[in-house]
């Protein structure tokens, strides 16, 4: 299967597209880096450089000798913006509260969102973090990338910008950390003309999409989870780069239950993979788990002995829906009762395998705590086919959205509203009926709204009549 | 084609909509595939984790493709991204990945090359001594940590990020690079309540909180719409005032300020950042997945713990704790969350040694939903102390 994107892609070649020569891209011994010293004292970041786990100052100590031996002209942004982004954080450290100022409205001529303004409340100490923008790059869905777009992506970065990146930012996008209102436009210039490549969502609108690896790499996978999420993206450009919403709307698309991004907690519609047939069985595989010829849940428990695998225990037991057993030497797993959990999957992949006929289920209203706390995702549509061009889902985005634009009051997410107004309410915007599905269990309380019309005789009375029947 | 160079490039301000592109989205995902992914797209038979940090995917046409993991800081330079593609170059034919947990992949077609990749990557140091790229972040283990920006880039944090994922994955190292744990432990972190990276749901989750009330700046009136500050308040406690001199203001009821920061997102001039006030607290149990069990929450286990830069040592050591008793005591596939709902919260405090107090009785929406109303529970050193206190018993 070969996908085609909507429109031709350029082919990018570094050699082509690249600013700097190789002389000046290793400009810099070994020697020189060991004895460099930033032009600040920052003795709290000095000690972030010992332990082994990757750290982002001895990287960035190399980005600020690497800039300072650059000439003049080859750069946009001062050569000390990486020294005052550390000597910035040092003094944060130092006084216990962030130097950055709140707001700053700047972006790109015809975008609302894909740009945050960011200016230092030390500019005196800090110049040539005065302005430090950041500008959020939509990655290419599960962010596989040829290295050919990350070296000119860097090489763009570095000139224009401060050369320090996020690799990726929580939503999914590359951020670009910090450049000057000046450099906005050359850069979103050569993003789309050179690069080939938009920026991604920020503000009250559409954030920039994301999913999981899904089929490139994952057995587990239902659904084409990259060709979903890039049609989305690129369906719903408008929504993506122009704010027009009470806040920030999330789509994620996660391939099966398991969840790798998440979507069912921080995505406004969650999009999860599942299917709805049998799960398929290889009676020869489980029988090999269970002579310990095969690692159980593909090798991920091998740090520790725990022992030889017990399928009764491991798999069995621990199914939540108590829906397998073992007939003669074969498992047998009663469908019907299955809720897709994924663990008897999940720890023989090798044996079993999700069912063929596949879909997604469909979930709103996750976010983190502000405002009214922290909400997980309410399962809505139990299934629905997700296949190209996936209408059926866009028809469904645009009801919520409608809804959500019309009655959502500002800074409030489509999990409040949803809160405020009930979830038969929703149901109703949406046209779906009520379903056993979307709750732990039926209400406790008996304070339903009744509407008139559920009533026989609507709820108009005269009270004459009434007292005709009852004295006062 | 090329980059442009020169102070604007090629933009001209004179005509900013000449020759625009605009909306065409990201670069398409099928032209960054490496050609085995490509080939065996949606044929992935099953995979095997061959060692912490090296995985083999094994297709249906027979194709294998192995993935060494690497921890990164989610904080990279052009400088690093250049190594990673010098890597890349040299081992992938010029591929490479990210995950969602700021991994970095790179894949091979050998198990050959796994081999050599894997002894470059772990030659390749900082000269301070951290490594650049350290395998692991598979299976029953402690992968990244996702995280916010912090001090690093934010306007309303309560802590900074980069520097404690630092300090606490240089003390987990061994988990990172190992399969030990009864099941795997997501650790997210996020600067402010805004949790940025949605962190309420990480086994745990570690959190930069404010403990002081917005300060009012003297000139609201003039910095932003006060009806708008009022609204910001979840919980109503900004109401209208006036400043000595007669001019609008807002007074703030503190005793009912929960710290969310919300009122400083709308309005700058009412600021709550504190160096005192300000810390981390610490969540446990959450889980994203559906597996065995239902997504959770994870719950507050901590309430505060100070701010001290930069290797939060209170942090670490209670993160590392609680994956210690955890280690020890779960049962293999149990989640931290699984396991302390086995075993009871009241088992899960004691066993962890950890203080609880008032603070963590929720009292906020929806408390009354974790109050127990039941006479199951198990008799902990706490039980004790109420029935003391109660006068229920003598010693």
């Amino acid at each position: 299967m070969e996908f085609k994107p909507k429109r031709p892609q350029k082919d990018l070649k570094y050699d082509e597209l690249r600013i700097y020569t190789d002389e000046e891209l290793h400009n810099y011994s070994e020697e020189e880096l060991k004895n460099f010293k930033l032009k600040h004292d920052i003795p709290d970041l000095d000690e972030l450089e010992k332990g082994p786990w990757p750290s982002f100052v001895a990287d960035a100590k190399r980005e600020a000798l690497h800039r300072k031996k650059l000439a003049d002209d080859r750069l946009m942004i001062d050569k000390d913006v990486v020294d005052d982004l550390l000597g910035q954080l040092q003094l944060s450290f130092d006084d216990g509260e962030t130097h950055w100022k709140h707001g700053g409205i700047v972006g790109v001529f015809g975008y609302g969102g894909g740009v945050i303004g960011r200016y230092s409340d030390v500019p005196e100490k800090f110049p040539s973090v005065a302005q430090f923008h950041t500008l959020r790059v939509n990655q290419p869905a599960s962010k596989f990338y040829k290295t050919d777009f990350l070296r000119a992506l860097a090489d763009l970065w570095e000139y224009r910008g401060s050369g320090m990146f996020n690799l990726h930012g929580s939503t999914g996008d590359i951020i670009l950390l910090g450049t000057s209102t000046e450099q906005l436009e050359p850069i979103f210039y050569d993003l789309t003309h050179e690069l080939d490549q938009d920026l991604g969502g920020s503000g009250s609108n559409l954030r920039t999409p994301s999913c999981c690896i899904g089929k490139a790499r994952c057995e587990f996978a239902c659904i084409d989870t990259q060709d979903l999420c890039y049609e989305i993206t690129t369906h719903y450009q408008d929504e993506l780069h122009r704010p027009a919403f009470p806040y920030k709307f999330k789509i994620k698309v996660d391939g099966c239950p398991n969840g790798c991004v998440a979507s069912i907690a921080r995505s406004d519609m969650s999009l999860i993979g599942t299917w709805r047939d049998d799960i398929r069985i290889d009676q020869e595989a489980v029988r090999a788990y269970m002579a310990g010829d095969i690692e159980p849940n593909g090798g991920a428990h091998k740090g520790r002995d725990w022992g030889k695998f017990d399928i009764q225990k491991e798999v069995i037991d621990l199914c939540p829906t108590g829906c397998m057993a073992l007939e003669d030497g074969q498992l047998k797993i009663n469908n019907k009762e299955c809720n897709r959990c994924m663990h008897c999957i999940n720890v023989m992949p090798r044996a079993l395998k999700p069912g063929r006929d596949t879909g997604v289920s469909v979930l709103f209203g996750a976010k983190a705590p502000i405002l009214e706390g922290a909400q997980l995702a309410v399962l809505t549509i139990p299934f629905m086919k997700a296949e190209a061009p996936y209408d059926n889902i866009k028809e469904l985005v645009e009801k919520v959205w409608d809804w959500w634009m019309e009655e959502g009051k500002n800074r409030e997410r489509l999990g409040e509203l949803i809160q405020r107004k009930g979830l038969p309410k929703f149901l109703e915007v949406i046209g779906v009926p009520a379903a056993p599905q979307m709750v732990r269990h039926p209400r406790t309380n008996p304070y339903i709204f009744w509407k008139e019309e559920d009533v026989p005789g609507g709820w108009k009375r005269d009270i004459n009549e009434y007292r005709q029947r009852h004295k006062r | 084609m090329a980059l442009s160079q020169g102070r604007l490039g090629k933009y001209n301000p004179e005509k900013p909509t000449e020759n625009r592109i605009t909306d065409i989205g990201p670069r398409h995902f099928w032209d960054f595939f490496p050609p085995v992914i490509q080939k065996n797209y949606g044929k992935w038979a099953y995979h095997d984790i061959l060692e912490p940090g090296i995985m083999v995917h094994v297709s249906e046409t027979g194709d294998k493709v192995f993935t060494v993991r690497c921890g990164g800081s989610r904080l990279m330079t052009a400088e690093n991204i250049r190594e990673i593609c010098d890597i890349a170059d040299k081992y992938c034919d010029g591929y490479v990945r990210f995950t969602t947990r700021n991994n970095i992949e790179f894949m091979v077609t050998s198990y050959e090359k796994v081999q050599e990749l894997k002894k470059d990557l772990l030659s390749r140091k900082y000269i301070s001594g951290s490594y650049k790229f350290p395998i692991g972040g598979t299976g029953a283990g402690v992968t990244n940590i996702v995280h916010t920006q912090g001090y690093i880039h934010c306007h309303t944090p309560a802590t900074d990020a980069s520097s404690m994922v630092k300090a606490v994955m240089d003390e987990l190292m061994d988990y990172f690079t190992g399969m030990t744990l009864p099941a795997h432990v997501r650790i997210s972190m996020a600067c402010c309540l805004n949790m940025c990276g949605a962190v309420h749901c990480s086994d745990i989750a570690l959190l930069g909180i404010h403990r002081k009330p917005p300060i009012v700046d003297d000139n609201i009136d003039s910095i932003c719409e006060i009806p708008l500050a009022i609204a910001a308040c979840p919980v109503g406690a900004i109401s209208p005032a006036k400043t000595e001199d007669g001019r609008k203001s807002v007074k703030i009821k503190e005793d009912r300020c929960m710290f969310c920061g919300n009122c400083y997102t709308m309005c700058p001039a009412l600021p709550l950042a504190d160096k005192e006030g300000d810390g981390v607290t610490i969540l446990a149990g959450g889980k994203i997945s559906n597996r065995i069990s239902e997504p959770k929450f994870s719950k507050v286990i901590v309430p505060w713990l100070p701010n001290n830069f930069p290797r939060f040592p209170e942090v670490v050591a209670t993160v590392k704790k609680i994956i210690e008793v955890y280690a020890a005591n779960a049962r293999k596939y149990e989640r931290i969350g699984d396991w302390a709902e086995r075993i009871g919260w009241e088992k899960f405090f004691e066993l962890c040694d950890l203080p609880f107090t008032e603070h963590l009785i929720d009292d906020y929406r929806l408390a009354y939903d974790t109050y127990r109303t039941s006479t199951q529970f198990k008799f902990t050193g706490k039980a004790w102390e109420v029935s003391r206190a109660a006068g229920g018993i003598d010693d």
